[in-house]
């Protein structure tokens, strides 16, 4: 087969993404594929009309790649391409929409509240923050709601570290979010498959002297450990699992996806978010999680691919 | 036989390279990094990525005015200069030139190292000089040759962020000393050696950028170095004095070295560069030091690389011995102080009240402070995506997390213009901070 696979572009997760291709490039070309490789710039759909590649392999992250906008394309030019379709990636990338679908979908997600900028500006969002600390408590998950990797997510523990917090989400997405904090363990699960969606196992990421799993820690290997198959009761692992198919199937995902949550001490499960193109770099979590299901990642790859197509 | 029987040339030097692919990424499956995290040398695992670097990458973007650079301009350089001394170096010394050469560096290019270093009135001898690759080099040879795991140095506060990586890799605990309009706070310098004594960690050295700093832009004053040396010599304080912009100087007069201020006293050791001089792809520095040094110096250096460039070495001499450098200099101050003054004036309408700047009188840099409540590393992103103009966020200059509240700015790679209009936009994304922590409740 002929692939494309996109990757690097204009977000702020560039290098990253190019780290994802080169990786899904190496699994392509030893699983037979020809590649052709595709820095996404301003020519990107001379290039594909150019090339008429069989499908295209999405390691693009953050905007531009993971929010629709390239799968729009990609269905105007007829090339099917890995991973959700246009609106499962807006639902996915966008966290407040989808925390309300997890929430319909009868899926628990810490309780949060969602302002744009123009709310501060020109309603005076600022003088409702005491009423949202006291409904939420402290401390507080200040994101923005639109942004991968976790470049502008802080946590407040004190009340006077919540407009510092809002001024950095702000700086990465005009819409931030507000959210409970849950402590816990820290789990992923990557979701395969369309029809019948179906789970890797259960990764735990355990980051080394940090409060959360921030962007340094997620690409710098020592940083974090990971643990994979995370070392859950069964009952546990199983419902996580069960857990990440609903979202995967609420957002409309097909594919791959991947959910992360929070495994509470009262072991309850949280999920927080959604990734519709998940890392694919060293030390990203779905090799990892490849490995723990004893399939590796060139087979894993090979099943995204499988599942390429076009439409919603 | 003679070369026109060959009008392919050498057979042995086919002019047809052989057919080639391009070569793929990587051959490697995705490894788990835990094996080798586990093997990682404690100097390694502590080089971290980071948030920022992700953010540099993006003033790559072809529409982003970046103010990052740290860039020389080299497209004034005379192309057929540049053709006469590598026809030189070709015709005369083309054997010896693809040759290894000495570890200290090419006899001839030390004797007018000394010359360079006697124009800015810092008097050494050739066996004083060591050639290095790069002024880079110098700084890694420097650290290397005296710091252990865990032992304290000093350096201005904000530092050369090029020099961090030397710092955290042969792990010195960096105590940065504050900076004013004058330079480094050689008070401060007193006290620090008086507190760092007292907790029984006193520094292995002090690291200084005297002239035209980088990142902060500002000269240490000739009663400070004065100061300084008293200090040096009364507590035995190793100086590594970094010259890298002395030369590129738009007003006033040069202001003693450090190292013409010790007297020979051996307590300064001397670092410069042909990156500002010349052009920065030479790869040429040197260091000054006593013997003893040197030798120790010499042994570090046979590790990292045997000897530097004799290519480049050689084209340097070729050049020094044809052309009068401080000509090329002169151009080239002359097009950095109207880029230095372009961004000035752009500062002045453009940023708001309570932001501060300096003032060069040399070098590359401007360094800008902003008011504290607003993140210079969360400004980049703001200020890439939304504005489309990028600088160096200040928590790169400092090794303890300091510098949130300050930014770096380029003049000397960037023509006028393009100042203009990129501190416009920088004060675009400024604006809308502090707009924003105004509207958070935050006073202004």
């Amino acid at each position: 087969m002929r692939v494309a696979v996109l990757k690097g572009g204009r977000s702020l997760e560039r290098e990253v993404s190019l780290r994802s291709g080169a990786n899904a490039e190496a699994a392509l070309r030893r699983l037979g594929h020809e590649v052709l490789e595709v820095d996404v710039d301003q020519h990107l759909v001379r290039t594909l009309r150019a090339e008429r590649p069989d499908a295209a392999f999405i390691a693009l992250h953050g905007k531009g790649g993971e929010d629709g906008t390239v799968q729009e394309l990609l269905e105007i030019l007829e090339i099917p391409y890995t991973g959700p379709g246009v609106l499962a990636c807006e639902r996915a990338w966008d966290k407040v929409v989808a925390k309300a679908h997890f929430a319909a979908a009868g899926v628990a997600t810490p309780p949060a509240y969602a302002f744009s900028q123009d709310a501060f500006r020109e309603l005076g969002a600022g003088e409702a923050i005491p009423e949202i600390r006291d409904r939420l408590g402290l401390p507080l998950v200040v994101k923005p709601a639109k942004q991968g990797s976790a470049l502008g997510v802080s946590v407040a523990r004190e009340p006077g570290q919540v407009p510092a917090a809002l001024m950095s989400a702000l700086s990465y997405d005009d819409r931030v979010l507000l959210e409970r904090f849950v402590p816990g363990r820290e789990l992923a699960i990557s979701v395969l498959g369309t029809s019948e969606p179906w789970a890797l196992p259960v990764v735990e990421a355990i980051p080394l002297d940090r409060d959360f799993y921030d962007f340094e820690a997620r690409y710098t290997p020592g940083l974090t450990d990971f643990v994979a198959p995370a070392r859950l009761p069964d009952e546990i692992a199983e419902e996580a699992a069960r857990l990440a198919i609903t979202c995967f199937a609420a957002l409309g995902c097909r594919g791959l996806s991947r959910v992360d949550m929070i495994l509470d001490p009262d072991d309850r499960l949280w999920v927080l978010e959604i990734n519709a193109i998940p890392g694919m770099t060293d030390t990203s979590l779905l090799p990892k999680a490849a490995d723990a299901a004893g399939l590796g990642f060139d087979e894993v790859v090979e099943r995204i691919l499988a599942e390429a197509a076009l439409g919603a | 036989m003679i070369a026109t029987d060959h009008p392919e040339g050498d057979p042995t030097h086919q002019r047809t390279p052989p057919p080639r692919s391009r070569p793929p990424e990587t051959t490697l499956r995705p490894i788990d990094s835990a094996r080798y995290d586990a093997r990682f040398a404690s100097r390694a695992a502590g080089i971290v990525s980071s948030v920022m670097r992700d953010l540099m990458s993006l003033s790559e973007r072809p529409q982003i005015i970046s103010l990052a650079g740290g860039f020389p301009n080299t497209e004034s350089f005379e192309r057929e200069v540049f053709e006469e001394i590598v026809a030189a170096v070709s015709r005369d010394h083309l054997a010896a030139a693809l040759q290894y050469g000495p570890t200290e560096g090419l006899a001839e290019l030390r004797e007018l190292i000394v010359e360079i270093m006697a124009h800015e009135g810092a008097r050494a001898g050739v066996d004083d000089i060591m050639v290095t690759s790069g002024g880079q080099q110098a700084i890694d040879l420097s650290i290397r040759t005296f710091v252990d795991p865990g032992d304290t140095i000093l350096a201005e506060g904000p530092t050369y962020p090029g020099a961090v990586p030397c710092f955290t890799t042969y792990e010195a605990r960096v105590e940065h000393v504050p900076m004013d309009g004058d330079g480094l706070r050689v008070d401060l310098v007193e006290e620090a050696l008086d507190r760092l004594g007292a907790e029984g960690r006193p520094p292995k050295l002090l690291y200084t950028i005297p002239n035209f700093h980088n990142p902060a832009g500002v000269t240490m004053s000739l009663e400070r170095r004065e100061r300084l040396i008293e200090i040096a010599h009364e507590r035995e304080l190793l100086i590594v004095e970094d010259n890298p912009y002395g030369q590129i100087r738009f007003e006033g007069d040069p202001l003693p070295s450090l190292w013409e201020l010790d007297g020979g006293a051996g307590w300064v050791l001397y670092l410069s560069t042909f990156s500002k001089i010349l052009a920065p792809g030479t790869r040429v520095g040197w260091v000054a030091a006593p013997a003893a040094v040197l030798r120790k110096m010499n042994l570090g250096k046979q590790a990292a690389d045997l000897c530097s460039s004799t290519i480049s070495q050689r084209l340097v001499i070729e050049y020094l011995r044809r052309y009068d450098w401080r000509d090329y200099v002169t151009r080239l101050n002359d097009i950095y102080r109207s880029r230095r003054d372009a961004m000035l004036r752009a500062l002045e309408e453009e940023m708001p009240p309570e932001a501060t700047w300096t003032r060069p009188t040399g070098g590359l840099f401007v360094w800008a402070t902003l008011p504290s409540y607003i993140d210079t590393t969360d400004l980049l992103a703001l200020a890439s995506e939304r504005h489309e103009v990028a600088f160096v966020p200040g928590r790169g200059a400092f090794l303890d997390g300091r510098g949130g509240d300050s930014m770096r700015l380029n003049f000397s790679g960037v023509p006028e213009a393009v100042i203009r209009e990129g501190v416009r936009r920088l004060g675009l994304a400024v604006t809308e901070m502090t707009e924003l922590h105004r509207a958070l409740g935050g006073e202004v």
